[in-house]
């Protein structure tokens, strides 16, 4: 069953109903297969961008959708809950757009957005490395001024489109000073020296490739350096801020999907002689997965208009980030737990939800990292 | 060539995903499900798409329907069309094929016209006779079951879909044309699209401004009526064949015996 959504215009609500045909005719019916064989669905991503629907959140003078972000979070949801993989590339792609969008100037963004937000081109960012993932402040590559160019060297960890990608917004380190020692580039994947090592092998969202960009010398124009040194962490962090946001609608779209499988199974399937949803000890349980659904729907929704009002929305990014991911991780159980032994096999998704749903709590900042961030607000005042 | 004025008629339907229901009058609630663009219908706004692309030419949408039938037109600009034609009436409500083909004749013959596409059927009533009746009152040549479709010069041709292959049909334009699905592949609409639909004409003519006779059209006009319905039979819960060596057989048997095979 669609989840029930209340848009704020006319063009938002044909934007949905496009969404939903494009995700019934285009993901849908390839995501199993996909899953089974790890295959990078990159003619997907094609198809979205064709359909503008990789660039909803940028102003239309880039050739963006110019939604706001109450609009794109629920596209994005809709993706996700037809393809997991696909609607967090869809998130990846805007995140390593908005370095540019946000800190580049009006040239650098004439010169490069239109391209990236064309649909053609997919990006990835670069902010973890092996040893700094919770604390990307402790990062150790480094880009060297050469003249005109920065020389990176160093391995960039967990790169989602790693060696996929058209282009990486990376983070490296231009001076010693912690976290004001970190600036933001934007480097194209044919730069020489840049190569993927072998992809992560991972427990789900298999059709996604997360891999180590090792940077050997990458020479970089300084020209593509976005906001001034030592802006990188501070560029990266806000980034974030809307990524999570992304990360809270993918992992709804996933909920809602785990509960819609659920419950039709649950109508169908008999014990004592009846529809199991029929019992209350399990009907209640859907009840409680509808509502964790539908709760974290509203609350990722109210850190997105607090965004498009133009207001301070870090903490509720988090809020929402935290609530949005834990309570999925819980429906997706769920979903397994109400399928029973059919719950726990490959004939059904509900399985391939509980594990893509598990790293939705640990990337764009585990849940125990929103945790620090919504404490800290709380400790401020 | 003058640019090819080219006219899609879309009609909307209720979702064949869900139930549907008659009105206590035996025609189709179209009120409560939600309405689609007839599928068939897409095919033919691709293919009005692509020959206005490779010919040049304008694509103009007529829509005869309720006002929720509006949606409807508007994603079929989306999709590309250049402009829409809304025939909206409440004298209209139960036409059948006849009375439908009346009311959009005179359409077509207010907006005038190079090439009309139909779908060669819709999803809820199915006869398939309205491209053929609208050819009729329009006096033009029909080129119906299109699988192909070749505008050249002042002529049409199609490949017409046949039991056993097709048959190569010409005419001369204008022309009334309808398509089968095998057409094309009906693009999505984008984004942009859906944007620039917002700001496409969209003229909605009454039954008054076509100076159509109120008892042509509608339940009045109709030449057919429903007599008497049924709900469908419940299904039932099927024959389950049990293989022991002579599982193939006794499935042949099965479709033979309903002249499957
Ligand atoms: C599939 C996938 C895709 C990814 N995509 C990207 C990408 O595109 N780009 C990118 O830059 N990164 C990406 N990441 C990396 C991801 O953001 C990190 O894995 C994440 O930030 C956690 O870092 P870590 O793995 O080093 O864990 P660690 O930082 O080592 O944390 C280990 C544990 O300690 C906890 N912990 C750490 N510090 C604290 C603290 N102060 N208080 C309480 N608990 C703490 C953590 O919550 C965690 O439970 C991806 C990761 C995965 C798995």
């Amino acid at each position: 069953m669609p989840a029930v959504r209340l848009m704020p215009t006319q063009e938002s609500a044909d934007l949905i109903e496009l969404t939903r045909s494009i995700a019934d005719k285009e993901l849908r019916p390839h995501v199993a297969a996909a899953e089974r064989s790890h295959a990078f669905p990159r003619e997907t991503f094609a198809t979205l961008g064709r359909a503008g629907l990789l660039s909803l959140p940028y102003p239309e003078e880039y050739g963006g959708g110019g939604q706001p972000y109450e609009v794109y979070l629920q596209v994005l949801e809709e993706i996700a809950s037809a393809w997991a993989a696909v609607g967090v590339g869809t998130s990846v792609h805007a995140l390593s757009c908005f370095g540019l969008f946000h800190a580049g100037t009006a040239e650098q963004k004439e010169r490069w957005l239109p391209d990236m937000l064309g649909g053609e081109l997919l990006g990835a960012y670069c902010l973890s490395e092996a040893h700094a993932g919770s604390d990307p402040a402790a990062m150790r590559t480094r880009a060297v001024r050469d003249g005109g160019e920065y020389v990176i060297t160093g391995a960039k960890a967990w790169t989602t489109h790693g060696g996929a990608a058209d282009f990486y917004k990376v983070m490296a380190r231009t001076s010693d000073d912690g976290g004001r020692g970190i600036s933001c580039f934007l480097v194209p994947a044919d730069s020489p020296g840049l190569t993927a090592d072998a992809p992560e092998d991972k427990m789900g969202l298999m059709s996604s490739v997360t891999a180590t960009m090792v940077f050997d010398s990458v020479r970089v124009p300084a020209e593509r350096r976005l906001g001034a040194e030592g802006q990188g962490l501070p560029i990266a962090l806000a980034g974030l801020d809307s990524g999570r946001l992304g990360i809270a609608a993918v992992a709804t779209g996933v909920a809602q999907a785990a509960l819609d499988a659920a419950v039709a199974y649950a109508r169908e399937r008999e014990s004592f002689g009846r529809p199991v949803i029929e019992h209350q000890g399990l009907a209640f349980l859907l009840a409680d997965m509808a509502a964790a659904v539908e709760s974290a729907r509203a609350t990722y929704l109210f850190a997105a208009r607090l965004r498009d009002a133009g207001r301070p929305f870090s903490r509720q990014a988090s809020v929402a980030k935290l609530t949005a991911t834990d309570n999925a991780m819980r429906v997706t159980t769920d979903a397994v737990q109400v399928l029973g032994g059919a719950g726990y096999t490959k004939d059904f998704p509900v399985e391939r939800y509980m594990r893509e749903t598990k790293v939705m709590q640990i990337f764009e900042g585990t849940n125990q990292i929103q945790r620090l961030v919504i404490s800290r607000d709380l400790a401020r005042g | 060539m003058t640019t090819l004025n080219i006219v899609v008629c879309v009609k909307q339907v209720p979702d064949t995903a869900v139930e549907r229901t008659l009105t206590p009058e035996g025609t189709l609630d179209r009120e409560s499900p939600d309405g689609l663009i007839n599928e068939l219908d897409e095919y033919a706004i691709e293919e009005g798409l692509k020959i206005a692309e490779a010919h040049g030419g304008e694509v103009t949408i007529l829509s005869m329907g309720p006002a929720k039938a509006a949606d409807s037109v508007r994603k079929a600009l989306s999709m590309g069309a250049d402009k829409a034609v809304h025939v909206l009436d409440d004298g209209l409500a139960g036409s059948d094929a006849l009375a439908t083909s009346a009311a959009l004749a005179a359409a077509l013959t207010r907006v005038g016209f190079d090439l009309v596409i139909l779908g060669s059927e819709s999803t809820d009533a199915r006869t398939g006779v309205v491209p053929a009746m609208l050819a009729e009152r329009l006096g033009v040549p029909q080129l119906t079951l299109a699988a192909t479709v070749e505008v050249s010069g002042a002529g049409v041709t199609i490949h017409r879909l046949t039991e056993d292959g097709y048959a190569v049909v010409t005419g001369s334009l204008p022309a009334v044309v309808s398509v089968v699905e095998k057409i094309n592949e009906p693009r999505y609409p984008t984004f942009k699209g859906i944007m620039a639909a917002k700001k496409k004409p969209v003229r909605t003519l009454t039954l008054a401004d076509l100076a159509v006779d109120t008892g042509a059209v509608g339940l009045a006009g109709a030449a057919t009526g429903i007599a008497d319905w049924a709900a469908r039979p419940p299904r039932t819960a099927g024959v389950v064949v049990k293989d022991e060596g002579d599982g193939g057989s006794q499935v042949a048997g099965f479709l033979a015996e309903r002249k499957f095979i």
